[in-house]
């Protein structure tokens, strides 16, 4: 698999091509700091190194994809932060990674309040047994009491937000196992915007859709990124370029290249990046 | 020439295969559709004989028989409505417990327990699942009615006996023996039927829709009772019918630590009857022709009743997935 032609990088000789959100503060101009941020980050499956000192910055309402290889670890590192990989034993990530400025690895930083902050959406649409409705009230129960009449507007507007509303408006109390694939996946969207989080995990959200549900969720995605921060892994390079703001490539755990997306598919430092992008391996 | 003389030969071939394969195929469907009628010819069998042989207890008390605690086996006067009560008051007791404790069983060898513990326990469980009921009344008798008769029930009668309306339950004498106690040991009987159907419908559950609902910052109690019950809400309840079934029809460990005394009464304290203790307690000795058609008109009532609760359940998930908008 690995091309003896490619050195393989070592994360110290990471290039930024340009200079990533965040990296702004040192020269001074005033962009905003990054919301996210993973700094130094190893990841272990049991003995398994699966991220090797990993530093990459999430620019605030931008799309920052993840692409490489399968097995590059890219879904690792998506599922790092939310932590949703601590529902199993023996997995460790050490590091450090920030949100808006605040470690979400330190034990002490309240899992809920994560959750809550960083939505995520996995990669077959996975509707819960129940309702419509209740599928998107279901998670805004976890943290607020509405009353009724504020939940439907809740309900609603992250419905709206899903790009779902007009299709299930008059069937909100059926199952919502009846949606097709592409309507589930947005439904999944929708129950994460409802939470009001501030960043959103797309973890390969359309490898199980045709075409045309795919198309919806790349137009969602552009939509969404006015209010939230979002993070997407695909393996679908045209889907990268198109939908995002930034690219960070992977392989074998490391991060390779990250920058910008018009640079990064156009003009990649890396022999190995150009190679993966233009089809020659991966 | 030869080409067509040789097609023909293929088209002779095929053709006898195809019939060979015909006979074979329609000769396995039967076979196969026999073994299902055997359930449909079983079941209609045991309902008719029992209640051909009670016929002469129905025909001789009629309805009373379903509503009299009397059982007079020297006045030949029997009803059915103390070994009904004791059948149904147990087998509920037994749910109580059971069904909390395997839920919680299956939850911590699917979700929570580690790995290495799994296989070991679950393993466990099945054998459990095989001690033969006699061993479990003999345990029941020897070990569990003795501490029920020295202290749990002091105890409650002492502590729960004087609360409002439920301490009329709790109240009676310290024998040991009672609906309680039987409900109990039937608890540890079914416990294992339930949490292995529950174990294994959980597992079926997919990884990506517990994570999902742990992404919306859900707890492990809330990813139970929201997901995993909800998604296996079917199978589940066919495992609690599994063991609310072999509650009702438990034969030797309830003769054991019932009492065998045809008597209705509140206290669950107080020793009681069931319908397979009663007969495999009465049956040796039911001297008259009364006397014996009255216990194989018991047997019939038992069938009755299975089927009854089994329809209530039936009945009860039609609802529910009525109410979500399912059917």
């Amino acid at each position: 698999m690995t091309n003896p032609n490619i050195p393989l990088a070592t994360t110290s000789s990471v290039t930024l091509v340009t200079p990533p959100p965040g990296a702004d503060a040192k020269t001074g101009a005033t962009a905003a700091p990054p919301k996210m941020s993973a700094q130094g980050l190893d990841f272990y499956y049991d003995k398994y190194h699966a991220l090797k000192n990993v530093s990459l910055d999430i620019a605030e309402r931008k799309v920052t994809a993840l692409i490489g290889p399968s097995g590059c670890g890219k879904s690792t590192l998506l599922r790092i932060f939310n932590r949703i990989y601590s529902i199993y034993p023996r997995l460790e990530a050490k590091g450090k990674v920030l949100l808006d400025g605040d470690n979400i690895l330190d034990p002490k930083y309240p899992l809920n309040r994560l959750r809550s902050k960083v939505g995520m959406v996995f990669q077959k649409p996975v509707p819960f047994p129940m309702s419509i409705y209740d599928n998107v009230a279901y998670a805004i129960r976890h943290y607020e009491k509405l009353s009724k009449a504020d939940m439907d507007v809740r309900v609603e507007e992250a419905l709206r937000q899903g790009a779902l509303w007009d299709e299930v408006k008059a069937k909100l109390n059926q199952s919502a196992l009846g949606l097709s694939g592409g309507q589930q996946q947005r439904l999944c969207i929708a129950r994460a915007v409802a939470l009001k989080p501030e960043v959103i995990l797309l973890d390969e959200p359309t490898s199980a859709l045709d075409p045309i549900a795919t198309g919806k969720i790349e137009q969602l995605v552009e939509e969404l990124k006015e209010r939230y921060t979002i993070a997407i892994v695909t393996h679908n390079m045209q889907q990268a370029s198109r939908v995002s703001d930034y690219t960070a490539f992977m392989y074998l755990g490391e991060l390779i290249e990250f920058g910008d997306t018009t640079t990064i598919f156009e003009n990649p430092t890396k022999k190995m990046t150009e190679d993966y992008i233009t089809g020659r391996y991966g | 020439m030869a080409a067509s003389a040789e097609s023909l030969a293929i088209a002779k071939t095929d053709e006898q295969r195809a019939r060979r394969d015909g006979f074979a195929d329609r000769t396995f469907r039967r076979i196969v559709a026999s073994a299902g009628i055997f359930v449909l010819i079983t079941l209609a069998g045991v309902a008719l004989t029992t209640l051909w042989g009670g016929r002469e207890a129905f025909a001789t008390f009629g309805f009373k028989f379903l509503v009299s605690s009397e059982w007079d086996t020297v006045g030949k006067q029997f009803g059915a409505l103390a070994p009904v009560y004791g059948t149904l008051v147990t087998a509920a007791i037994a749910l109580l417990i059971a069904v909390p404790i395997s839920f919680g069983i299956a939850l911590y060898l699917t979700e929570i327990a580690p790995n290495w513990l799994r296989t070991p326990v679950g393993s466990a469980i099945e054998l459990l699942a095989g001690i033969p009921s006699i061993i479990y009344g003999m345990w029941g008798l020897f070990v569990f009615v003795p501490i029920m008769g020295r202290y749990v029930i002091p105890w409650l009668n002492d502590h729960v006996g004087n609360w409002p309306i439920i301490g009329a339950l709790f109240r009676g004498p310290p024998l040991g023996l009672g609906m309680l106690t039987a409900g109990i040991v039937l608890a540890i009987m079914v416990i294992p039927f339930i949490s292995s159907v529950m174990r294994e419908v959980f597992l079926t559950v997919p990884t990506r829709l517990k994570e999902s609902a742990y992404a919306l910052g859900s707890t492990t109690w809330e990813v139970a009772w929201d997901i995993v019950l909800p998604y296996t809400r079917t199978a589940v309840i066919g495992g609690v019918f599994l063991g609310l079934g072999r509650a009702l029809g438990e034969t030797m460990a309830v003769t054991f630590v019932l009492g065998n005394v045809h008597r209705l009464s509140l206290s669950l304290l107080e020793p009681g009857n069931s319908i397979a203790a009663t007969i495999a307690n009465e049956f040796a000795e039911a001297d008259s022709e009364i006397f014996r058609s009255s216990l194989i008109a018991l047997a019939f009532l038992l069938f009755v009743v299975t089927f009854i609760v089994l329809a209530i359940a039936k009945l009860m998930l039609r609802q529910m997935e009525k109410r979500e908008g399912k059917a």
